[in-house]
């Protein structure tokens, strides 16, 4: 993106964060005000890129996809997790006052916003975040179809119908961009908490029409760091970007919870009888 | 330097990588049921494998299903769509395997779009004779990828080293494959890896252009890695354009739309199709395969050019567009097949596509040239196997059909899988003096790196230098090509590569240092755009993807030009070139047609009786004027 004729311009505050630069100086994370052109179409992604490019190359923030199906690049943008690349700098417009003038280049600055790493997770270096931190909940919930299949069946597909189908679509929809959890007061207080993405996603294989590994995943959701956890705040439905609707899913989940430590005492008991 | 010991490395993580790890991982534990210890597996990615480019598509995956369609069929549409520069035999073996790997993905829980009675269900797709393209709703990718990827998480025996950026590969004296050197990104940190077959899996070069649908990593690298080590890349003039880009950002606007019965008007709201050999004119809400809107896409790419050049193209925010209309598909169908579009449509052109037309280019998309393998996804360089985008194994000529790639990705992917296994197990690949390759690898990129984060030198960003490189892609290797455009192109990609070599970047810290992994994406783009260039120079014809404008090279060329070409790298000096033979053991080349005139060929409808178009009297009269070519 070149700086045309005809742009706006944009302050965009960055919350920077060098561990290497720390060891020497002992600083803590600082922040970093850039002057940015945009238009109609500038993205927040534009936006850091173009300061990468043009004004400091050592800005570090990881993206790919520019079409918000990745998943990589989450943010805080003015304290609200969202991803760079769906968010535009026009929604950010500031009214301008003869304080925001910029004395640089003259030009006024007609939107402003600051942008930090996710909340809730280590951060590694300015806006890159440990994402490990996601994934070991993600992978703790065996998220894949657990099912016996005969040889007869593994030449054709299983039958599922559109019903069965959406029973679970909108849980099989989650980009793992990690929004949720920095949304989620009860990963903030509780690393361990499974959290809203990791539910969800034992949720979708778990209403899957051709799973059977609901028991195999159940003692996780059961356990002290899973669906109990949850406060039900629902923060994390409205930042998720793709309308995954964790809490859903948390709140379903609960209910499985239940409903399986109650076969579970029954199961204690008269296990032989059934 | 850290070191660890494979049996086998996938080099990437997208959905071919995954794949192939997968066919490892069951392979090994097959294998492992009467020996010691399974295979031990390491899948490297410079990102976390669900943030690979794969994601990102969105049409579907083809494989016959239907019972009135055919395995012939489909490998008619694939060796016709890829203007018989593809090689039959691996065709074959494709559309022979691509049923059964699409019920693999079934079988591991992709959610498939379904017929009302629960079957799987197919769409229209351009080129294909038939419905018989797989879709999870517009977001087939993402759907696969993740999958895969889910499903990976079942084999202990893959090891996944998430956000390593591989360097280079490590070989023997004896020219075998023992490993690949990796940058850990977290911590700067190199690593040595070793294995006796790796798979490469790194995806396109679409970045290596300015404007197009790929995502920001996806810039070449497994290419260049092992051009550098002699192997030939083929068939790299063949760069798709695809019809239906959004302006601005490149963002792809799927194929399904109109498959699903999206038409493309110019800014007079005419269907411009019809005048470029692919009609006549479908009726709304009817669409055709292989008519109009379901051309293949080199042909749709080539019409906008057309267009353009004769003033009816509309505008958009300073880009010439077309206009794609999916209105007449109603609300609910399009939030039904087409959501993703609808959202894509709506946050990156302000354009809800249930009321308004959706402005849309031709976007770089896809690379049909790539790392050369045989049928069994060997390379030349023994032990180094390749599956995916990044490879070349022959299957789709001088033109990919839509829905044909993410099909590749499990067909080949796992045969890449199997085949490294294979080699894995085998006793007795002898290598002597590993130690001091290993430690002369290591040294070289030290020093290397060394150079490029040397702070007490004057910093020189690559940025001008990727700014140019993209830019010169673009006019010199764009829809259509000639001589001058390409030599002036070929001339300044190798004045790039010069420049490159004073690059120095301005931050030399360890942990994600995203300045210099761009760096060495930029110098492996270089190498890729000089393929590109020498071969599109060198093809003095015109096929598929690749059209020339100058004299003599208008048409299609069997006698001369019925044959692969090969780049190979020359330590210091410009690229070399060579030719070889296609494999057409099955069909004899043909030609190429759609529309009225491919219905007509195929004896399977009657031609509809129409004055020819301008463009069809002067496409017949270069075709009478002409005398080469066995069609
Ligand atoms: C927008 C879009 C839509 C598409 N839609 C369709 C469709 O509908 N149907 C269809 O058949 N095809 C489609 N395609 C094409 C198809 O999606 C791609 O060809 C395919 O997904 C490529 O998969 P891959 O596994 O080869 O590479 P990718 O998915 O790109 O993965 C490459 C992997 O390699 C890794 N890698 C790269 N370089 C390095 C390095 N130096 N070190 C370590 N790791 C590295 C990356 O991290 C990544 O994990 C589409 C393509 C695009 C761009
Ligand atoms: S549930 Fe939504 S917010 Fe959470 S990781 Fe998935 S897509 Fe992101
Ligand atoms: S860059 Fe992929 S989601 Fe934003």
């Amino acid at each position: 993106m070149a700086a045309n004729k005809g742009m706006q311009q944009a302050l965009v505050r960055v919350k920077r964060y060098l561990p290497e630069e720390q060891q020497k100086t002992q600083s803590e994370p600082f922040w970093q005000e850039f002057t940015v052109p945009f238009d109609e179409s500038t993205s927040v992604l534009d936006a850091l890129n173009f300061i990468k490019e043009e004004l400091d190359p050592s800005l570090s923030f990881r993206w790919s996809c520019r079409m918000a199906i990745c998943g990589s690049c989450g943010f805080m943008l003015n304290g609200i997790p969202k991803l760079g690349c769906k968010e535009f700098l026009r929604n950010y417009s500031v009214r301008t006052s003869p304080a925001q003038k910029n004395t640089a280049t003259n030009t006024s600055i007609t939107a402003s916003l600051t942008v930090e790493p996710l909340a809730h997770f280590t951060v590694e270096r300015d806006l890159i975040v440990n994402m490990d931190e996601f994934l070991i909940h993600l992978e703790a919930v065996k998220p894949y179809l657990i099912a016996e299949t005969s040889t007869q069946k593994q030449l054709q597909p299983s039958l599922q119908t559109p019903a069965q189908l959406a029973k679970y679509k909108q849980f099989a929809n989650c980009i793992n961009c990690g929004l949720c959890y920095s949304a989620c007061p009860q990963f903030c207080l509780n690393p361990e908490f499974l959290g809203p993405a990791a539910i969800a996603l034992a949720q979708r294989y778990n209403l899957d029409s051709r799973d059977t590994g609901k028991a195999v995943r159940m003692p996780m959701l059961n356990s002290h760091n899973g669906v109990w956890s949850c406060t039900f705040v629902g923060f994390c439905s409205d930042v998720c970007p793709k309308q995954v609707d964790p809490a859903a899913a948390v709140n379903q989940g609960k209910v499985e919870s239940a409903k399986s430590m109650l076969i579970q005492m029954f199961k204690g008991s008269t296990a032989h009888e059934l | 330097m850290q070191q660890h010991e494979f049996d086998i490395i996938v080099v990437g993580g997208g959905g071919a990588g995954l794949r192939a790890a997968i066919a490892a991982a069951e392979a090994g534990a097959k294998a492992g049921s009467n020996k010691a210890k399974p295979l031990n597996i390491a899948m490297l990615s410079k990102v976390y494998p669900m943030r690979s480019h794969t994601v990102a598509a969105e049409g579907g995956a083809a494989a016959v299903t239907r019972p009135d369609d055919t395995v012939e069929a489909h490998f008619d549409d694939t060796v016709a769509g890829g203007d018989w520069l593809a090689e039959q035999g691996v065709v074959d073996y494709f559309v022979r395997h691509a049923y059964q790997e699409l019920v693999q993905m079934e079988h591991w829980g992709c959610p498939w779009s379904r017929k009302p009675n629960g079957d799987v269900q197919v769409r229209r797709f351009g080129g294909m004779k038939t419905e018989r393209t797989w879709f999870a709703a517009d977001k087939t990718g993402f759907h696969m990828l993740h999958t895969l990827f889910q499903t990976s998480l079942k084999y202990p025996s893959i090891q996944r080293f998430d956000e390593y950026f591989v360097l280079d590969l490590l070989v023997s004296v004896q020219q075998q494959v023992q490993g690949v050197l990796a940058l850990e990104i977290s911590t700067g940190e190199l690593h040595m890896l070793y294995a006796n077959a790796v798979i490469m899996a790194t995806g396109g070069a679409g970045r290596v252009f300015r404007f197009n649908t790929n995502g920001g990593i996806v810039t070449g690298d497994g290419m260049a890695i092992a051009y550098r080590h002699g192997v030939p890349l083929r068939d790299m003039e063949f760069v798709q354009y695809h019809p239906t880009g959004l302006p601005g950002s490149g963002i792809l606007i799927t194929e399904a739309c109109r498959g699903e019965g999206g038409l493309l008007v110019n800014k007079d709201g005419y269907r411009y199709l019809q005048d470029y050999g692919l009609g006549p004119e479908t009726p709304l809400g009817k669409p055709e395969n292989k008519y109009m809107e379901l051309g293949p896409r080199d042909k749709l790419s080539q019409a906008f050019w057309h267009e353009q050049k004769a003033g009816r193209t509309g505008k958009h925010h300073g880009s010439d567009v077309v206009y794609l209309d999916l209105r007449h598909l109603g609300k609910a169908y399009l939030y039904e097949r087409l959501p993703f579009i609808c959202e894509l449509a709506k946050a990156y052109v302000d354009v809800d596509p249930v009321h308004e037309l959706i402005p849309i280019r031709p976007a770089v998309h896809y690379t049909m040239g790539g790392i050369e393998t045989d049928a069994h996804c060997e390379t030349t360089l023994k032990g180094l196997f390749a599956a995916g985008e990044c490879a070349s194994v022959g299957l789709h000529g001088a033109n990919r059909l839509g829905s044909n790639s993410l099909t590749e990705l499990l067909v080949f992917g796992r045969l890449a899988g199997e085949q490294a296994a294979a080699r894995a197990l085998q006793k007795g690949v002898k290598v002597t003096g590993l130690e001091q390759e290993s430690q002369k690898l290591h040294k070289k990129w030290q020093t290397k790196l060394h150079k490029l984060t040397d702070t007490s030198q004057e910093a020189r960003s690559w940025v001008p230098i990727k700014r140019e490189l993209v830019a010169t892609m673009e006019t010199g290797c764009g829809i259509y090509r000639d001589e001058q455009g390409l030599q002036q192109a070929l001339d300044s990609v190798r004045r790039l590569q010069a420049e490159f070599q004073h690059v120095r970047v301005g931050d030399n810290s360890k942990a994600y240092n995203t300045d210099l992994l761009h760096c060495l994406e930029l110098e492996f783009s270089l190498d890729v755009a000089e393929a590109i260039c020498l071969a599109a120079l060198e093809r003095r014809e015109s096929r598929g993807a690749h059209q020339r404008l100058d004299a003599d090279c208008t048409e299609r060329n069997d006698a001369e030009f019925l044959r692969h070409s090969q780049v190979f790298y020359v330590p210091g000096k410009a690229a070399k070139l060579k030719w070889q033979a296609v494999d057409t053991h099955i069909s004899a080349p043909g030609e190429r047609l759609y529309g009225s005139a491919g219905s007509a060929h195929a004896g399977a409808a009657a031609e509809v009786q129409r004055e020819p178009t301008e463009f069809e009297q002067k496409q017949r009269g270069k075709k009478e004027g002409s005398s080469d070519g066995g069609e």
